[in-house]
């Protein structure tokens, strides 16, 4: 992927309409490097300057935003991005066995994209889906919940076909026996 | 304890169906307490909401158990310019999953809750910073805010009334620090989320140098109860130190883990017995981290009697945090699990402080060691050491977050740390 990456006329619409939320444009920042990860799939340096020259902010400031999150790719990653969560609860439930299995699977470490670009994983810290463990969220969004092996070669068909798990709602146990 | 738990029911996410639609919400007394304060504004005046909440005294629930109106009293005088109400939602201390229920279940409650705490601080913009991985949860709160607006509960002249406020949505991106108050606000201001040195004080200088208040989400849903019922009524659920409604989130070895609402002050052992179901696989009891990973762990026999309430925990060895309770069976192996949640934290320091910066990564390492059997036992001092030079030396909590399990878990399980040690053998001099 080469090529000057530019904001068309609708992106930097939105691009204002996110910097109307605050009293300084820099504050933005954040949701501008989300709204440029959805466009272009990733925030490498060619999108950090990008950004850089639209919110008037050094680049330098830019990456240092880029570097201290997570969740900002800093290069193209896999269509599909696996973060198996490994903390805490996820660990005493198993979170590192589903995490290896998916290694095996796919034939690739934590860190790694599989070499057809299709899957990418990573073992992250906690989700906040620790009583649904163990657990994994697909490219940033979606949780998959109590996993087991099944459940991971089912995912893995799904997407494949490019079918996105739903959201999957946690119920409260006290909600269960029915809501007035 | 309260001993009616068995017909509690819940306040703040109660069993209504499609609750997070606003028109339920509305049908179901919501948005009440925010009509009678504007409608009444001789008795409900800024001050005298403040006094209200103050006297109910709701302890944050964000891990710190600070009194909510307390807090709201440290603002100055309006001076005309902005202030803010940053509304905590980055939930990302491990073994915590309460708040993301209400932005699904009952996202008026808290969203009411705020536009209180801004009228009564005086607040003319909320923003509501929330983790980026909640990006399902953000959406739902925006939805709910739309409605909010349209319905004229937030915006220009707030029901008719001379009060306005705005109230945005933030996404993270990743990063735990960003909880800690003063990171959110830098990471607020679209920058790394450093902690910044206190004094002075978020109320002084917040947000864009102006007066800030932040407050956890569970904290601002509890509110709107508070103001419909008073604060005597409030101060009836729970012990008379701790009151109100508070979300547990059990997760662990458990046969119904999950998000429960219970009064404050449940007895600890009843919440994993009856309430979660009792331990997997008829397996015992270990241990239990009783609010979030920077918890002390508590062994089960030091549970007896104790109850989830800051006093209660507090005699027991431990804190109240976030009541994100991890229960671990008979077969944890301690020494992987702390070495896990020292990589955690060693994952998560910013980096600003030596002592942080380095001891976490210290921690890491020898528990790494000792994990992989190659450790000695004067490890375990050179470990209690390395606690001793971050406790209480740093610009934020992190570092403390980060000693406290390892120095309480040395104390606490000392033999299963020994047994993974050779002895230390010293060279012939
Ligand atoms: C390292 C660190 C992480 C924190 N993370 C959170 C968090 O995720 N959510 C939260 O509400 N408070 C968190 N806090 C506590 C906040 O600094 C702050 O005390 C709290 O949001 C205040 O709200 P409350 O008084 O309503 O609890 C954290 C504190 C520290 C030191
Ligand atoms: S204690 Fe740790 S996380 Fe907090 S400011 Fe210092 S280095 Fe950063
Ligand atoms: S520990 Fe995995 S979601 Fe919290």
């Amino acid at each position: 992927m080469s090529g000057t990456k530019t904001f068309d006329e609708k992106d930097l619409a939105e691009i204002e309409k996110l910097t109307k939320k605050y009293p300084e444009k820099q504050a933005a920042v954040l949701p501008v490097l989300w709204y440029a990860q959805d466009k272009f799939g990733h925030v490498d340096p060619s999108v950090q300057k990008l950004v850089a020259e639209t919110m008037d902010l050094p680049e330098a400031h830019v990456y240092g935003v880029v570097t201290f999150y997570t969740q900002f790719y800093e290069k193209p990653m896999g269509k599909h991005v696996l973060d198996v969560c490994t903390c805490l609860s996820c660990q005493v439930c198993g979170g590192y066995d589903i995490l290896n299995y998916l290694e095996d699977k796919l034939g690739i470490m934590a860190g790694e994209t599989t070499p057809d670009g299709e899957f990418s994983i990573q073992s992250v810290e906690c989700l906040g889906a620790c009583g649904y463990a163990p657990m994994l969220q697909v490219t940033n969004d979606k949780y998959v919940n109590y996993l087991t092996y099944e459940k991971i070669d089912k995912l893995i068909d799904d997407l494949k076909s490019g079918k996105q798990p739903g959201f999957e709602s946690n119920k409260m146990p006290q909600h269960e026996n029915g809501t007035e | 304890m309260p001993n009616d738990w068995k017909s509690y029911k819940p306040l703040l996410l109660p069993a209504i169906k499609d609750l997070h639609e606003i028109s339920v919400y509305e049908k179901n007394n919501g948005y009440q307490a925010l009509r009678k304060i504007l409608k009444d504004r001789a008795m409900w005046s800024p001050q005298n909401v403040i006094n209200e909440v103050k006297t109910a005294n709701i302890r944050g629930r964000g891990g710190a158990g600070f009194n909510a109106g307390l807090k709201w009293s440290f603002m100055p005088e309006p001076d005309g310019k902005p202030r803010y109400l940053a509304c905590n939602g980055d939930e990302s201390e491990p073994g915590t999953f309460k708040d993301r229920k209400i932005f699904e279940f009952n996202p008026h409650l808290f969203i009411e809750g705020a536009i209180i705490a801004a009228y009564a601080m005086q607040i003319d913009v909320i923003y509501v910073y929330i983790r980026g991985e909640y990006r399902p949860f953000v959406k739902m709160l925006q939805r709910a805010i739309d409605q909010a607006y349209e319905k004229g509960y937030l915006g220009k002249k707030v029901l008719g009334s001379d009060f306005s406020v705005e109230m945005y949505t933030h996404m993270g991106a990743g990063a735990y620090i960003c909880g800690e108050e003063s990171s959110l606000m830098e990471s607020l201001e679209g920058k790394r989320g450093y902690p910044r040195v206190k004094p002075p004080f978020p109320a002084q200088r917040g947000l864009w140098g102006r007066p800030t208040t932040i407050n956890n989400i569970e904290t601002l849903a509890n509110v709107p109860l508070v103001m419909d019922k008073g604060a005597d009524w409030y101060l009836k659920i729970g012990p008379d130190t701790h009151p109100g409604p508070v979300l547990y989130g059990i997760s662990g070895h458990l046969k119904r883990p999950g998000v429960y609402e219970y009064p404050a002050g449940m007895n600890i052992m009843t919440l994993i017995n009856e309430v979660a179901g009792g331990i997997r696989e008829g397996k015992k009891l270990k241990a239990l981290i009783p609010g979030g990973s920077s918890t002390p762990p508590l062994r089960a026999d030091m549970l007896e009697g104790v109850s989830m309430d800051a006093n209660s925990l507090r005699d027991a060895g431990s804190m109240m945090g976030t009541a994100g309770m991890v229960v671990l069976d008979e077969d944890t192996d301690m020494v992987d699990l702390i070495w896990r949640i020292s990589y955690f934290y060693d994952h998560e320091s910013c980096g600003q402080c030596t002592p942080c910066r380095d001891g976490t990564g210290w921690l890491e390492k020898t528990l790494r060691k000792i994990k992989n059997g190659d450790g000695e036992l004067r490890d375990l001092d050179l470990l209690l050491a390395i606690c001793h030079r971050m406790e209480g030396r740093t610009i934020c909590a992190l570092a403390d977050a980060a000693a406290w399990p390892v120095r309480y878990s040395i104390d606490r399980f000392r033999d299963e740390f020994e047994r993974k040690c050779k002895k230390t053998v010293y060279a012939v001099a």
